[in-house]
């Protein structure tokens, strides 16, 4: 059943051809939100990372040694979830204690990680393309770093272009929407090098 | 096993596994040790464990700074300046501050987390404030929406405080309310009666503390009361005392007029009292007003109402209270000691006072007020 890809191709099959933000387009609302500042993008970035190699690892243990085994699949969603929440609880404790700057930057942000879709979206992608437990962690932080430079990207691109003249209907999330697509069809690029499957 | 209890027992059983190691984390991460908190530059060094927020933990230590909602930022009532760092200003506080608050780094005790020492100030009477175990001894209807409440205090078994201040009464959770409240009323009692405190309490329709008051609480419940509050007290000065109230605006100014009759205290300051209606139906303690402007030279009292009926026989000064205001000290109060205001009521009546007073003379730092919303 496990697909043969190797947990390293896999790892930067998912940064790069397949991120899951330019080619999913998953975690949208948090990327356009965020992405204003350059140093909270960096802090979400690698947040939305650590949130997605966790769940990644303990989704996968409780899929495959409680849910499966126990034919409760179609709780599935609903367990994910509260392995989300759990993780961001944790991750947000910590990130109050180790950091109350980047706690304050990211303000809201950070308890809705718990629903960023990105981060489900993750663990079910490794849920039906039958990822075993290292193929998991390898995509999930893959993902998660994929997301980070998207949004490390956009941060970059969003600073150098804020002073630009733009349309005043297109100003804010629009033109931000724009140059998302560009961003997306450049990453199209890569894809075609490796099929994530 | 049957799958209904099968489902329910695996979500629960997750959940409660990664609540345990929530608590785990919390334990170790939130753990900040033992933090002291300094205040007004050393005259009091409190040692606390840290990780909770400055209001409960100064709670907790028995100085209580005033707060209206409990502690979850929706008052903006527990100002307090904060001398050393404790991070930037939240997005919950900054709706309650000014410029110039922000500037002098105050911040509200119910927001800022104790993570290390710290160094505040606090006005020194909040170091007199105490939590007091009362119960109710009566409660009577004055008018048809306020009942004057009266508390004896069982521990400690007498409150010190000047006429004019307020108690926060400690309303726990009723009904539909889930969370105890606090709500802040001016105390109507003598400060002479030391046993007991009166409070005028208006039914406010939706309101917390009002309905529990006036639906729930009975003679002989126990009640927690907080206090005493407040800077609106008789200043020591020869000026003449224009106040005015509308509803149970009355409290702080019966507690001041009684209190100053019985000790005679300020005997150089005329008294000018307002006390503004809509009808017969909202007016009350007349008799006792009036009898106390013939027994006490100095004091004038001036009821008004806005909209009497015909039927009612009303004898004294009708229409708006500011028209009355205006009209009476243009022609009657004496001003060659100079004057002083003193408010209580809605903002909207507070504002509209300020601006007659003003007008007439007093200048807006002699003007005194306690805003209830």
């Amino acid at each position: 059943m496990t697909p043969l890809i190797n947990p390293v191709t896999l790892f930067f099959a998912s940064i790069f051809t397949s991120n899951i933000l330019l080619s999913n387009f998953l975690g949208m609302c948090s990327f356009i939100s965020i992405s204003k500042d350059w140093k909270s993008s960096f802090g979400l970035g690698m947040a939305v990372t650590v949130v997605m190699t966790v769940t990644a690892a303990v989704s996968w243990v409780v899929l495959y040694y409680v849910i499966t085994p126990l034919g409760l699949e179609y709780l599935s969603f609903i367990v994910f979830i509260i392995v989300i929440a759990a993780v961001v609880q944790v991750l947000e404790m910590v990130i109050d204690r180790a950091s109350p700057a980047l706690y304050m930057s990211l303000g809201i942000f950070l308890p809705l990680i718990t629903v960023n879709c990105a981060i489900l979206g993750a663990i079910l992608f490794m849920q039906i393309r039958h990822y075993g437990f290292i193929q998991s962690v390898a995509f999930g932080a893959g993902s998660g770093l994929g997301w980070w430079l998207a949004i490390m990207l956009l941060a970059a691109i969003r600073e150098r272009t804020e002073k630009n003249p733009v349309p005043a209907g297109l100003k804010g999330p629009g033109i931000t929407m724009i140059t998302i697509g560009f961003m997306a069809m450049a990453f199209i690029g890569f894809s075609g090098m490796i099929a994530v499957q | 096993m049957n799958p209904i209890i099968l489902g329910p027992l695996v979500v629960a059983g997750s959940a409660a596994f990664l609540a345990l190691v929530i608590a785990l984390v919390d334990r170790v991460v939130n753990n900040y040790g033992e933090v002291s908190i300094d205040i007004n530059h050393g005259k009091k060094v409190l040692k606390v464990s840290g990780g909770s927020a400055l209001l409960g933990t100064l709670a907790s230590q028995g100085l209580f700074v005033p707060s209206a909602c409990g502690g979850r930022g929706s008052c903006g009532a527990c100002k307090v300046r904060v001398l050393s760092d404790v991070g930037p200003v939240l997005p919950t506080e900054t709706p309650y501050l000014s410029p110039q608050e922000l500037a002098d780094s105050v911040r509200l005790a119910c927001q800022v987390k104790l993570k290390k020492d710290v160094a505040i100030e606090l006005p020194e009477e909040l170091f007199s404030v105490k939590k007091f175990k009362a119960t109710v001894e009566s409660i009577v209807d004055v008018t048809y929406d306020i009942k004057q409440t009266v508390f004896r205090l069982d521990d400690p078994a007498s409150i010190e405080f000047a006429s004019g201040q307020y108690v926060q009464i400690v309303v726990p959770p009723y009904g539909d309310i889930k969370e105890s409240v606090q709500r802040a009323y001016s105390m109507s009692s003598r400060p002479g009666d030391s046993g007991r405190v009166e409070l005028l309490v208006r039914l406010v329709p939706g309101g917390i503390a009002t309905t529990y008051v006036h639906k729930h609480l009975k003679e002989g419940d126990p009640v927690e009361l907080v206090g005493p509050f407040g800077e609106f007290r008789v200043r020591d000065t020869p000026a003449a005392m224009v106040c005015v109230a509308g509803g149970s605006g009355m409290a702080p100014f019966k507690s001041m007029f009684y209190d100053m009759r019985e000790r005679d205290a300020f005997p150089e300051k005329e008294i000018w009292y307002f006390f503004g209606a809509r009808t017969t139906r909202d007016m009350f303690y007349l008799d006792e007003l009036r009898r106390l402007e013939r027994e006490w030279p100095r004091f004038h009292f001036v009821p008004a109402l806005s909209e009497p009926k015909p039927e009612e026989g009303w004898e004294g000064e009708r229409g708006l209270i500011t028209d009355v205001l205006d009209r009476v000290m243009k022609d009657k109060v004496g001003k060659d000691k100079g004057m002083e205001g003193y408010l209580c009521g809605s903002p909207g009546m507070i504002n509209a006072c300020i601006a007659v007073m003003t007008k007439n003379g007093i200048a807006e730092s002699s003007v005194f007020y306690d805003k209830f919303a």
